[in-house]
C-alpha cells in the first residue's frame, strides 16, 4: 500500500515538474493555478505513505531509495511554508523537478541495498534523519533562491525586463527566501549532526569521522556556515552567494550520494 | 439598433479643430439635453475630452440629422468641417463605443482616463433624462466591456511612461516601496515629476542635494524631506535605496569607484540609480557593480518603448473581446425588441391552450365538429380578452424610455427567454419558474 500512495504522489508531483518547465515558456500563468493544488494533493499522498510504511515497519526508512520520498516531503514542507508566507511558486521551478525526480525513483527504482540495522528503530537515529534532511531542504531552497536572484538580476542589469523575469519576485524578496531559508535549515542541520554525532560516538567510538560521509557533511556544514556568516557580516548575496551555495549544495549532494561508500551509514552492522 | 456617432478624435482632427468641437463642462449638460430633445432623435450622450469629442445618439426611426444638430450646436457649416469628422451607424456605432471605452481608441491605448471620462458624460447625460433605455444598455454594456478588456488581456498592466517605468522597476528590485528613501540630486522639474510617482507610491524618507542649497531646501519643502549640503554629497547616498540624478553638472557625479565604497557601507544592500540628465550624472559601468542597477534616460525610454508594443500585441486580443461583446449585445438587444416579445407571449399561451385542451380531450368523450369548434372560441376568446391589456401596455411602453425593463419584465414573467433561444415549444405547465 504505501508504495501505492507513493506512485499516486508522484503523479501529481508530474504536474509540478510540467509547470516548472512551462514556466519558462508563456503558458505558465494557467498551469500556475493547477500546479498548486496538484503539488498540495501530492504531499498528502506522499505524507500518507510515510505514515502508513512506519507504522507498519516502526522505522521510517529502510532504503536509501527509500528514504528519498522523505527528503522530496521534508523539501515540500520547507517549500510550502515559504509558499504561504510570500506568496510565491517561483522556488517551484527548481524544487518541483527534484522533489519529482526523488519521488520517482523511491517510487519506482530497485530499493537497492536495504538499511536492516535495529539502529534505524532507534528514536535518535530518526530524529538525526529528519533534523538533516530539513536541513538539506533549506540549503536546497537558498540555493535555488540565489539562482533566481541571479536571473532576476540578470534581466535589471541587461536593461529589457524579460517576460519570464517579470513573473519572478522582486530582487528583495528573492534575496529574503533565500536568507530565511538558510536560516531555518541551519540550527536543524547542527543538531542533526550533533545527534548523528552522539549517537555515532556511542556506538562506535570516535573512529566515526573517517567515514565519507561524515566528512562530506562536515564540509557541507562548515560552507553553510559561511553562507550565512558572509551574509550577515557583509551582507553576500546575488552571485557570491550563489556560488556558496552552490558549493554547499555539491557537498549536500556529495554527502547524500556518500551512502553507497559510507561503511556507517549502511545500517547494516548490527 | 439605430444608434448613431459624429465626432472628432485625435486621429481625424488636429487640435485647432478639436478645441472648436470641445464643450466645456459647465455647458455639457445643457448641450446633452439639447442633442435628446433634437428632431428624430430619442436619447443622447456627448463625451468631450481633449482628444475627443463624440456625440452618441439613438434615433426613433433609424434616421437622424446628426450633422443638422452639430450646426444648430456650435452655429458651424458641417460640410467645412467634412474631412475632420466620423460619422457610425448602428453595429458600427456600438463598435465604436466598447473601443472607446475600453481605451482601445485612445492616443495612448490602454490608458485608463478614457473610461472614467465616458463615466462622467453617462452620469451627466442620466442626469438631464437623455440616457434611459437602449443607450442606457448600451453604455452599461460598454462599461462592462472595458472591464473585461482590462482584466483579460495585460493591455493596461504595463507603465508607459517614464516616471512610472521607474516605479516600477523600483518595485522589481525592492518590492514594496514602503519605508524606502530616495535621494534626489538636482532639483529640476523632471525630478519632482518622478519623486512625486515615487511619494504616491509609498516611498518614506525623501533627501535632496542642490547645488544652491536654498533651492534645496524648498524642494524638501514640498515632500516633507530634508535638504542636504551638496558638499555632503558622497557621505549621505547611500542612505537611500533610490537615488534620483538630474543635474546640469558637464562631467558623471558618481563613478565606479564611489559604488563601491557605498555598497561596503551599505553592506550590499541594492541600489538603484536613476540618471534623467543629459550629459549623464552617472557613470554607465557602475552597472557593472553586483548589487547597483543604473538606468539613464535612454534605458527608461526603452523600456516605454517596450511596453507600447507590448500594449499593441495585446489590443489585438482586446478587439477580439470588443468584436464579441458587439455581437452578444446585438443578439440581447433583438431580444429585448418589443414585437419578438409580443409574438413569443402569443405563441406561449397558445401552446399552453392546445395542452390544455388535449389533456381534457378524454374527459370531454367525442366531440361534434360544433363544438369542437365552440371550445376552440371559448378558450382562445379567454385569453385573448386576458391578453389584451398586457399588450397594449407593451405595445405603448416601448415608445417609454424604460421599455427595456418592462419587456425584460414580461419576459420573466412569462419565461420567454430560453424560448427565443431554442425554437422548441415546451408543452405543460406553465407555472415552470423564470429561467435563468
Amino acid at each position: 500500500m504505501p508504495l501505492l500512495w507513493l506512485r499516486l504522489a508522484v503523479a501529481f508531483y508530474g504536474l509540478g515538474l510540467v509547470y516548472s518547465l512551462l514556466l519558462l515558456s508563456k503558458r505558465g500563468d494557467v498551469l500556475a493555478r493547477v500546479a498548486g493544488p496538484a503539488v498540495g494533493l501530492g504531499m498528502i499522498f506522499q505524507l500518507v505513505s510515510l505514515v502508513e510504511f512506519a507504522v507498519l515497519e516502526g522505522k521510517i526508512t529502510a532504503s536509501v531509495h527509500h528514504s528519498e520520498s522523505l527528503l522530496a516531503f521534508v523539501i515540500m514542507v520547507v517549500f510550502m511554508i515559504f509558499f504561504v508566507r510570500y506568496r510565491t511558486s517561483s522556488p517551484g521551478i527548481f524544487v518541483f523537478p527534484l522533489v519529482f525526480f526523488l519521488t520517482f525513483a523511491s517510487a519506482t527504482g530497485p530499493q537497492g541495498f536495504a538499511l536492516s540495522s535495529p539502529l534505524l528503530k532507534n528514536s535518535w537515529t530518526i530524529i538525526h534523519i529528519v533534523l538533516i534532511f530539513t536541513g538539506y531542504a533549506g540549503l536546497f531552497l537558498s540555493f535555488g533562491a540565489s539562482l533566481l536572484y541571479l536571473i532576476q538580476e540578470r534581466s535589471l542589469k541587461s536593461k529589457q525586463p524579460a517576460s519570464f523575469a517579470g513573473r519572478l519576485p522582486a530582487l528583495q524578496t528573492i534575496d529574503e527566501i533565500g536568507y530565511r531559508a538558510l536560516l531555518l535549515g541551519f540550527p536543524f542541520m547542527t543538531f542533526g549532526l550533533i545527534a548523528g554525532s552522539v549517537l555515532a560516538e556511542n556506538k562506535y567510538g570516535s573512529m566515526f569521522f573517517a567515514d565519507p560521509k561524515v566528512l562530506l557533511s562536515i564540509i557541507m556544514w562548515l560552507v553553510y556556515m559561511v553562507l550565512l556568516y558572509t551574509r550577515w557580516n557583509s551582507g553576500w548575496r546575488g552571485r557570491k552567494a550563489a556560488y556558496l551555495a552552490a558549493f554547499a549544495f555539491i557537498a549536500a549532494v556529495g554527502a547524500w550520494a556518500a551512502n553507497y561508500f559510507s561503511r556507517l551509514h549502511r545500517f547494516n552492522i548490527s | 439598433m439605430n444608434f448613431f456617432v459624429i465626432g472628432v478624435n485625435h486621429k481625424t482632427a488636429p487640435v485647432e479643430v478639436r478645441e472648436r468641437f470641445a464643450i466645456p463642462e459647465s455647458r455639457l449638460p445643457e448641450a446633452t439635453k439639447m442633442l435628446a430633445t433634437y428632431p428624430g432623435i430619442e436619447e443622447g450622450m456627448i463625451v468631450s475630452t481633449c482628444n475627443r469629442v463624440e456625440m452618441v445618439a439613438r434615433s426613433v426611426n433609424g434616421n437622424a440629422d446628426m450633422r443638422g444638430f452639430l450646426k444648430q450646436l456650435y452655429n458651424i457649416d458641417p460640410a467645412e468641417y467634412e474631412q475632420y469628422l466620423y460619422e457610425y451607424r448602428s453595429t458600427e456605432a456600438v463598435r465604436h463605443m466598447f473601443r472607446v471605452a475600453s481605451s482601445l481608441d485612445s492616443m495612448v491605448v490602454g490608458e485608463p482616463q478614457i473610461l472614467g471620462q465616458v463615466k462622467e458624460a453617462y452620469a451627466t447625460a442620466r442626469a438631464v433624462g437623455a440616457v434611459s433605455s437602449q443607450l442606457d444598455a448600451l453604455l452599461t454594456r460598454a462599461f462592462a466591456v472595458a472591464k473585461r478588456v482590462r482584466t483579460d488581456t495585460s493591455i493596461a498592466s504595463s507603465s508607459v511612461s517614464i516616471a512610472s517605468v521607474a516605479v516600477e522597476l523600483a518595485k522589481k528590485i525592492f518590492g514594496s516601496l514602503q519605508g524606502r528613501s530616495v535621494y534626489i540630486v538636482g532639483a529640476g522639474k523632471m525630478c519632482e515629476l518622478a519623486a512625486r510617482h515615487f511619494v504616491a507610491h509609498g516611498v518614506g524618507k525623501i533627501y535632496v542635494a542642490n547645488r544652491t542649497y536654498e533651492r534645496g531646501v524648498a524642494f524638501a519643502k514640498k515632500f516633507n524631506g530634508e535638504a542636504v549640503p551638496i558638499e555632503h554629497l558622497y557621505e549621505t547616498v547611500d542612505k537611500a535605496d533610490i537615488v534620483l540624478s538630474s543635474t546640469g553638472a558637464p562631467v558623471t557625479i558618481f563613478r565606479k569607484e564611489h559604488g563601491e565604497k557605498f555598497l561596503s557601507r551599505r553592506k550590499n544592500r541594492p541600489m538603484f540609480f536613476l540618471d534623467i540628465a543629459v550629459p549623464r550624472d552617472v557613470d554607465a559601468k557602475m552597472n557593472d557593480l553586483d548589487g547597483i542597477f543604473v538606468y539613464d534616460i535612454d534605458d527608461l525610454q526603452q523600456v516605454v518603448q517596450s511596453h507600447m508594443s507590448d500594449r499593441k500585441e495585446e489590443a489585438a486580443h482586446a478587439e477580439a473581446i470588443v468584436n464579441a461583446e458587439v455581437e452578444k449585445f446585438e443578439e440581447r438587444l433583438r431580444t429585448l425588441d418589443v414585437v419578438p416579445t409580443i409574438v413569443s407571449l402569443q405563441e406561449h399561451l397558445e401552446t399552453v391552450r392546445q395542452a390544455e385542451i388535449d389533456r381534457l380531450r378524454g374527459r370531454l368523450g367525442e366531440l361534434s365538429p360544433e363544438q369542437e369548434m365552440a371550445v376552440d372560441a371559448l378558450t382562445k376568446g379567454i385569453i385573448n380578452k386576458i391578453m389584451h391589456t398586457p399588450i397594449t401596455t407593451l405595445k405603448t411602453a416601448a415608445k417609454e424610455p424604460e421599455s427595456t425593463t418592462v419587456i425584460e419584465l414580461v419576459r420573466r414573467i412569462f419565461n420567454l427567454h430560453e424560448k427565443a433561444k431554442d425554437e422548441t415549444v415546451k408543452t405543460g405547465s406553465p407555472q415552470s419558474g423564470p429561467g435563468k
